[in-house]
């Protein structure tokens, strides 16, 4: 616990001292919400919308955030290879699976500290909570996300030898997956083939999830977003933690 | 008692055999350097001794822990200066060595104390709230130092610890490990390239070329074993002179090297007027000759029929700036 607890404390130290970062990966999503958010607003009304297509894709935009900020403090891994630092923590006499679990824990909650920073940008923008347990519900979704897509990132920065396959992951893993999950539209306005490459998505349940959290409506029922969401994090930390053990430096 | 152990230590990388089968033993509290230039296998026998790169074929032990099975005793025992930097640039230095604390489990009294100890006998203390990006090259290396004494290890690796400082601060550092290796008794094993720092530092010296130890003995040693005096002759007619040259009894090595032809040999004074003489009557033109003890690199260039820094000059060096980005 003590080593899981200190990389954690690395990852976090760094995470609240890159301020750019921080601002930087906020502009993306802010941008999202504002010209979708409004944009369309008023011209989507679809089923399930009760709230505005605003509402809507307010947990999706708080999902992408999550997800984004996740793959990328796994990806991080491959910065510590090229500066040498990782030979630091690997010549230590602590497990690979501590390390690669502190990790995750680290990344997964600078993931949650964005997603949470999004989530108080919402509420300006009419987002309102009316219910305590609905948004614990939501930090637990997104705690899921950070963890599983964290351990996600630590699984393909094992095996890459540097930051060229970056853009490959960005444009064949993570845009897909966000672009497929239900994040800007409702599941079932979509075409039954397409309805399935969602459903096959993991972080559709995310976004239901928190969906479910925040506005009290989802077209998943959340104990199968949440049974879902489980299974794919333990699978992803198991692999991630798996591919870790091999890695060199 | 015996600190390393090594047998027949292989490692290579896709068929290249970088490390060819090497053997030698450190005693505890030994001082004992690996010399070679580069690209002859020092990293990566100081990878494979520390754990961090698994060997080809032979075995090797810390402290009678076998690298393979012990992995955890054997990297609780040592700690290492890696050749290239790292430690984290946006932590502080005190951040960066509380971390390593941590990773050893290091209680946090004792963990504070130890801290602010080694910064302060590295010169540290008042910068130790600063990011490491801002820090010189001499103060990251440093700052690795005192990171790696941290957890008192019995046996520390240092990987070219001074390569790239200016002379002042290599100086300093210097006389830093030396102290640690005569009042507190740790184990060195350090590589390097310069001779001046194996001669300073080490009580043995393992001369490392294309993977192999050439040679292996104390600095005094080694010096005698190749002859008591060197002669170097610097002339356009490098050939022609070791071709007469060589046939004398009293030579014992000639060497023609890109510049200059080196003769091993005892009592240099009494033969350089001979070799003068020889030189005239086969109309050879001696631009200069000196005669000098033998250094390290006399060594080197006896054994190998190179000299350092020729290899040094090779391709090598601009293959190692393309492949170290990080360091800043
Ligand atoms: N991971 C690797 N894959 C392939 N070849 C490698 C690898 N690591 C080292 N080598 C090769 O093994 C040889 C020895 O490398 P090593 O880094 O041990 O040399 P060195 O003595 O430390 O040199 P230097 O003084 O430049 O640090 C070199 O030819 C190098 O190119
Ligand atoms: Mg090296």
């Amino acid at each position: 616990m003590d080593i899981v607890y200190t990389i954690w404390l690395r990852n976090v130290k760094r995470y609240l001292r890159s301020k750019s970062r921080i601002i930087g990966s906020l502009g993306m999503p802010t941008f999202f919400l504002l010209v979708l958010g409004f944009g369309l607003n008023s011209v989507v009304s679809l089923p399930g919308m009760s709230h505005g297509y605003i509402g809507f894709i307010i947990p999706g935009i708080i999902s992408m955030s999550v997800l984004f900020t996740s793959i990328f403090s796994g990806i991080q891994i491959i910065w510590d290879k090229q500066f040498g630092f990782l030979k630091e923590t690997l010549v230590a006499p602590v497990s690979r699976i501590e390390i690669m679990l502190g990790q995750t824990v680290g990344g997964a909650t600078t993931a949650l500290i964005q997603g949470i920073i999004i989530l108080v940008i919402s509420l300006f923008l009419g987002l309102r909570i009316s219910s305590i347990p609905g948004f614990a519900l939501a930090i637990i979704f997104m705690t899921l996300i950070g963890l599983s897509f964290t351990a996600f990132g630590i699984a393909f920065a094992s095996r890459m030898e540097d930051m060229h396959g970056f853009q490959l992951i960005m444009n064949f893993v993570v845009f897909p997956i966000f672009g497929l999950s239900g994040a800007l539209f409702p599941i079932d306005s979509l075409p039954s083939w397409l309805r399935s490459l969602t459903m096959l998505d993991p972080l559709t349940y995310g976004v239901e999830g928190i969906r479910y959290g925040l506005l009290g409506t989802s077209q998943i029922d959340p104990v199968l977003s949440f049974v879902v969401l489980s299974g794919f994090t333990i699978f992803m930390v198991v692999l991630g933690a798996y591919l870790f053990r091999k890695i060199s430096t | 008692m015996v600190a390393i152990e090594v047998e027949n230590l292989t490692k290579e990388f896709n068929g290249f055999v970088a490390v060819d089968h090497i053997s030698f033993s450190i005693e505890s509290g030994e001082a004992f350097g690996l010399l070679g230039p580069n690209g002859a296998g020092k990293t990566t026998t100081m990878s494979m001794l520390s754990t961090m790169l698994k060997p080809t074929s032979g075995r090797a032990s810390v402290h009678d822990f076998d690298i393979l099975k012990e992995q955890d005793d054997v990297r609780k025992s040592i700690g290492i200066v890696f050749q290239d930097q790292s430690l984290d640039e946006e932590l502080t230095a005190y951040e960066n060595m509380d971390f390593h604390g941590r990773l050893y489990r290091i209680p946090k009294n004792l963990r504070e104390k130890k801290i602010n100890e080694l910064l302060k006998l590295v010169e540290l203390e008042d910068k130790k709230d600063n990011l490491v990006k801002t820090y010189s090259g001499g103060m990251r290396r440093r700052l690795e130092i005192a990171r790696g004494l941290l957890h008192e290890p019995r046996v520390l690796f240092l990987d070219e610890p001074t390569l790239g400082l200016d002379p002042q601060t290599r100086n300093h550092l210097w006389s830093y490990i030396d102290r640690l290796n005569k009042e507190k008794g740790i184990t060195i094993i350090l590589t390097t390239h310069y001779m001046e720092e194996a001669d300073k530092l080490c009580d043995r010296i393992a001369i490392i070329d294309k993977g192999k130890i050439i040679a292996l003995d104390t600095s005094e040693k080694l010096k005698e074993s190749i002859g008591g005096d060197v002669i170097e002759i610097m002339s356009s007619d490098r050939d022609k002179i070791h071709s007469v040259i060589k046939a004398f009894s009293w030579v014992k090595h000639v060497d023609v090297h890109n510049g200059s032809v080196t003769i091993n040999l005892q009592n240099a004074e009494k033969h350089v007027a001979e070799i003068v003489n020889v030189a005239y009557d086969n109309g050879i033109e001696i631009e200069s000759i000196s005669i000098h003890k033998p250094t390290l690199e006399d060594v080197f260039l006896y054994y190998t029929g190179r000299t350092m820094r020729e290899e040094e000059a090779s391709s090598k060096d601009r293959m190692r700036m393309m492949h170290k980005p990080q360091r800043r």
